[in-house]
């Protein structure tokens, strides 16, 4: 007996929403094993995983501050990856944000003003922006693959943080410590709820999953996307400007990843330090494909990669499992649902 | 400045270039045969804790070379099987093959951190090797070195020369018109695929058997995605990667020196010159639309599915 597959005469939506699934109850299988491979009990291992980590309130607020910056992120690329651009360095752009943003609240120390938090997510969201422009300008103006420039500007980023903490910025009572100082209270993300670190970020995420859901579903831009994504013939034949789509797709990108690095710095974090971000840009990249492009899905994917995180650190706590359990946990997840998409456009057939 | 730093500086250069040399070389071959690999930094950085902790364990550094390879060969699998035959889309699944090699190495990796390797066995020809200025810089590297140089030499050769090159050819060029005339696609792509993976699994191993003989989580730190951009940089030409890679080499080693010599300079602006120098070279290739698509194989990054 053989397997085969047969293209579907039409993608199954059944599958659309189908295969994510699949992928989780593989992705859940496959850890198992891993799990007994490493010696540990796999039962008590998915349970300090999953189940834990929401079995208290602060364990559900901490699963929202983690789920803000990947649903804010996977908001911006999914935009791209409808339309083919690979923006694969939101890394980088979540941390010019965090510098830019964070930069001004260093710049504005002690100043006391509502003003100064709406300011610092402008200043945060043109810092992600401008380094997401350089790809967009590169590719539109020099046809250079946005994917390995984005991906390098991660690096260029990083070590410019690293710079500044080091140097311009370091905090003058810090003992020396490669950090800036603790921004002041004007500076700072409003706690939602007291005794946690959920901070207003959340609400505002979930306001921008909307607007995106409206913007893709009813707006002329959404639509364009599509069909650039889609079928880049027809795109040029309607007059859709490739060139405006790959600025669009990569600022938004850019600008979203920026706000959410400042809201990281302004929020959890309260000041720069030399990781603002536990590769947020790049688990947001599984949370596009796993919530099918979609706002709404981006929401759920969200909150189920930031409960690997969460659950990784329970992990790390209560059973001294290595915190690196949470990237194979992600990768594997995204290795399923790519194997999963197949069944979108195929069927199998087994052949006798 | 002496004779013996300049010889000092040089050997380095050749061992930093070294990795990009077998994943640049490697992903060529994949490439040509029409399927975009984007995880060969995934597969760079299993292959480095593949072959590091072989070599910690028994001790033998054949073996760890051999592991290194073999690990890159298994993640490759996992792409090819995902891309070739699941059809899964190529850009995406070379993502997760880098997120997941990272996670992967620093899982097995956390045990062995803070462990050094002997390093690997250098050529020493007595009487040879020992010849002022030549003698180190031709005759006293380890194997990889001499291997990477052989690799390039045979990928160049096979890809040029040999009728099994020219059907690897005709499939990442046409993969319709190659099926039609009876060459078979999915195996011809997996075996490159496969070849790469072996080739970053190598680069790999030269990180943490030869470059820096012990594990650091992440330890790649780019170098797979440089390789990628060599590959661009080289109009998918080995020699031309070969030497590309030297000049990414050599830029790295370069900066380094200047930050040892304390340049005023502070280090992590001169650390940024590798990943600006990519950026720069990216631009100059690419802005040339017509070579590009002229160099570039046609069907590079689109799945190939049998009809009929």
């Amino acid at each position: 007996m053989a397997l085969r597959f047969e293209a579907r005469g039409a993608a199954s939506r059944a599958m659309v929403l189908g295969s994510p699934a699949i992928a989780v109850v593989l992705t859940l299988a496959a850890s198992l094993a891993m799990f007994a491979s490493l010696g540990t009990d796999p039962v008590r291992a998915l349970q300090a995983f999953f189940i834990q980590p929401l079995s208290s309130e602060r364990g559900v607020a901490e699963l929202m501050v983690k789920a803000t910056p990947l649903i804010l992120i996977a908001l911006g690329l999914s935009m791209g990856f409808r339309a083919n651009v690979w923006n694969i360095g939101a890394e980088g752009q979540l941390t010019l944000g965090a510098l830019a943003g964070g930069g001004l609240a260093l710049a504005l120390y002690g100043h006391e003003s509502p003003l100064l938090l709406p300011l610092m997510f402008v200043a945060g969201i043109a810092g992600g922006m401008a380094w997401a422009a350089i790809p967009a300008f590169l590719k539109t103006r020099f046809n250079t693959n946005e994917i390995l420039t984005s991906l390098m500007l991660v690096y260029v980023a990083i070590l410019l943080l690293s710079y500044l903490i080091h140097g311009p910025w370091r905090d003058p009572d810090g003992f020396n410590f490669p950090e800036s100082r603790l921004f002041h209270d004007s500076a700072r993300m409003p706690v939602l709820l007291q005794g946690t670190r959920l901070h207003i970020g959340w609400p505002i995420a979930l306001a921008i999953a909307a607007t995106a859901w409206i913007l893709l579903a009813r707006h002329i831009v959404g639509f364009q996307i599509r069909v650039v994504g889609l079928a880049p013939a027809a795109a040029s034949f309607a007059g859709f400007s490739r060139t405006r789509i790959i600025w669009t797709t990569l600022l938004a990108g850019g600008g979203a990843a920026g706000l959410a690095g400042v809201m990281e710095v302004a929020g959890p974090i309260g000041q720069i330090v030399p990781v603002v971000s536990p590769g947020y840009g790049f688990t947001a990249i599984i949370v596009t494909f796993l919530g099918r492009l979609h706002p709404v899905g981006v929401v759920f994917a969200g909150l189920l990669m930031a409960l690997t995180y969460l659950g990784g650190e329970y992990a790390q706590i209560t059973m001294n499992l290595p915190n690196a359990v949470t990237g194979v946990f992600q990768g594997m997840l995204l290795f399923f649902l790519l194997a999963s998409d197949v069944l979108i456009r195929y069927r199998i057939r087994f052949v006798p | 400045m002496t004779i013996d730093f300049l010889v000092a500086a040089l050997l380095t250069i050749i061992t930093a270039s070294t990795p990009l040399v077998f994943a640049a070389v490697g992903e060529i071959v994949a490439e040509k045969s029409g399927v975009l690999n984007l995880g060969v930094e995934g597969m760079m950085i299993v292959g480095a804790i593949g072959a590091f902790a072989t070599g910690i364990i028994t001790g033998d550094p054949i073996l760890a070379v051999l592991a290194g390879a073999a690990s890159g060969a298994l993640m490759a699998f996992i792409f090819g099987c995902l891309t070739l035959w699941l059809l899964s889309n190529q850009v995406a699944t070379g993502l997760a093959l880098t997120i997941f090699g990272i996670g992967l190495s620093a899982l097995v990796g956390h045990q062995f951190v803070g462990v050094t390797f002997a390093g690997l066995p250098k050529l020493d020809i007595p009487g040879i090797t020992d010849l002022p200025f030549i003698g180190p810089l031709l005759f006293g590297h380890d194997a990889l070195v001499y291997l990477s140089v052989i690799s390039v030499i045979a990928v160049a050769w096979f890809l040029r020369r040999t009728r099994a090159g020219l059907a690897l050819r005709a499939v990442g060029e046409n993969h319709d018109a190659a099926h039609s005339i009876g060459y078979p696609v999915i195996l011809i792509r997996l075996m490159a695929v496969l070849f790469g993976g072996v080739m970053a699994g190598l680069g790999g191993a030269c990180l943490s058997l030869a470059y820096t003989p012990l594990w650091i989580e992440n330890m790649t730190a780019g170098r797979g995605w440089i390789a990628l951009a060599l590959v661009v940089f080289a109009s998918w030409r080995p020699w031309r990667a070969f030497f590309g890679a030297y000049l990414f080499g050599g830029i790295t080693i370069i900066q380094l020196h200047a930050q040892g010599l304390g340049v005023a300079i502070p280090s992590q602006i001169l650390s940024m010159l590798p990943y600006i120098a990519t950026i720069v070279v990216l631009v100059l290739i690419s802005r040339d639309d017509v070579r590009m698509r002229f160099n570039a194989p046609a069907c590079l990054g689109r799945s190939f599915h049998a009809t009929g």
